[in-house]
């Protein structure tokens, strides 16, 4: 039986998507344990559902990703199907302690990985 | 009247990338006089939004932010064609934004929306083609 709504360190999703980080691979980020994820390319989304401590799962790659992901706490911002982001965005996510991310996968393979292993969505609809 | 800490921005009207800038800077403010978490997700989102909407639609305009002990009250303030219809723009769906802030991530119709669900209380004063000033408090 699979048990939904578990906490997974950040380490473990970068193993389990592949990916690597764009700004500094602190132990503190690596050791980091998150409680949801969301996945969307739609800020406004983000900014009305999204619980406290959840990862972002985005193919948008501009520096208002970063923005709205300071304004929701967002620790670690996942970039979909190798999206680089601009120097400009990694400047501004170190500063506001935003760890980066890129994986090769897509959006949906990302959100499968994820969810199989554990990891639930991090909508708080209603609200 | 109560003592207060007034701050006001400027925002600049032109340039997408940087709308958040005032929001992020009240946002580091008020994490400093330890303003309690959940206020401070609601502050930071209502006037990120409004941030977003003064780019979008209005070539921006200023924001003054005043922080008091039990409370904050934002005013955004712009030069902008104004709100045709204030009870369309506030339903969660609807959008005049073009199609470069929908691409940006934004434009979704929530912004207003969003803003009305974080504050405590949001006041719209709106006149076509003088602006429109949104007044929004946060209780902590």
């Amino acid at each position: 039986m699979r048990i939904y709504g578990g906490t997974m360190k950040v380490c473990n999703i970068k193993e389990m998507l592949e990916g690597r980080f764009v700004t500094e691979e602190t132990e503190e980020i690596l050791n980091h344990t998150v409680s949801a994820a969301y996945a969307t390319d739609l800020m406004s989304e983000v900014l009305a559902y999204t619980m406290e401590n959840a990862i972002l799962v985005t193919g948008l790659n501009n520096p208002q990703v970063v923005r709205t992901s300071e304004m929701m706490d967002i620790p670690v911002i996942v970039f979909v199907r190798a999206k680089e982001p601009s120097k400009q965005m990694v400047a501004l996510a170190q500063r506001s302690g935003i760890a980066i991310m890129i994986t090769n996968h897509s959006m949906f393979n990302c959100c499968g990985i994820l969810h199989e292993a554990g990891l639930l969505g991090g909508a708080e609809y209603g609200k | 009247m109560e003592n207060s800490i007034h701050l006001q921005y400027t925002v600049d009207g032109t340039d997408f990338t940087k709308a958040g800038e005032a929001s992020s800077d009240v946002k580091h403010k008020l994490k400093k006089l330890n303003v309690p978490t959940d206020a401070l997700r609601r502050i930071a989102l209502a006037m990120y939004e409004g941030e977003i909407n003064m780019v979008a639609h209005a070539d921006g305009g200023t924001i003054d932010v005043d922080i008091y002990e039990d409370k904050l009250t934002m005013v955004l303030d712009d030069v902008g064609p104004g709100i045709q219809d204030v009870d369309l723009a506030i339903q969660e769906g609807y959008s005049t934004a073009s199609q470069e802030v929908r691409s940006l991530g934004f434009g979704a119709g929530m912004g207003l929306p969003n803003m009305k669900r974080s504050s405590d209380e949001m006041k719209i004063e709106t006149e076509i083609n003088v602006g429109t000033k949104i007044t929004m408090t946060v209780y902590y």
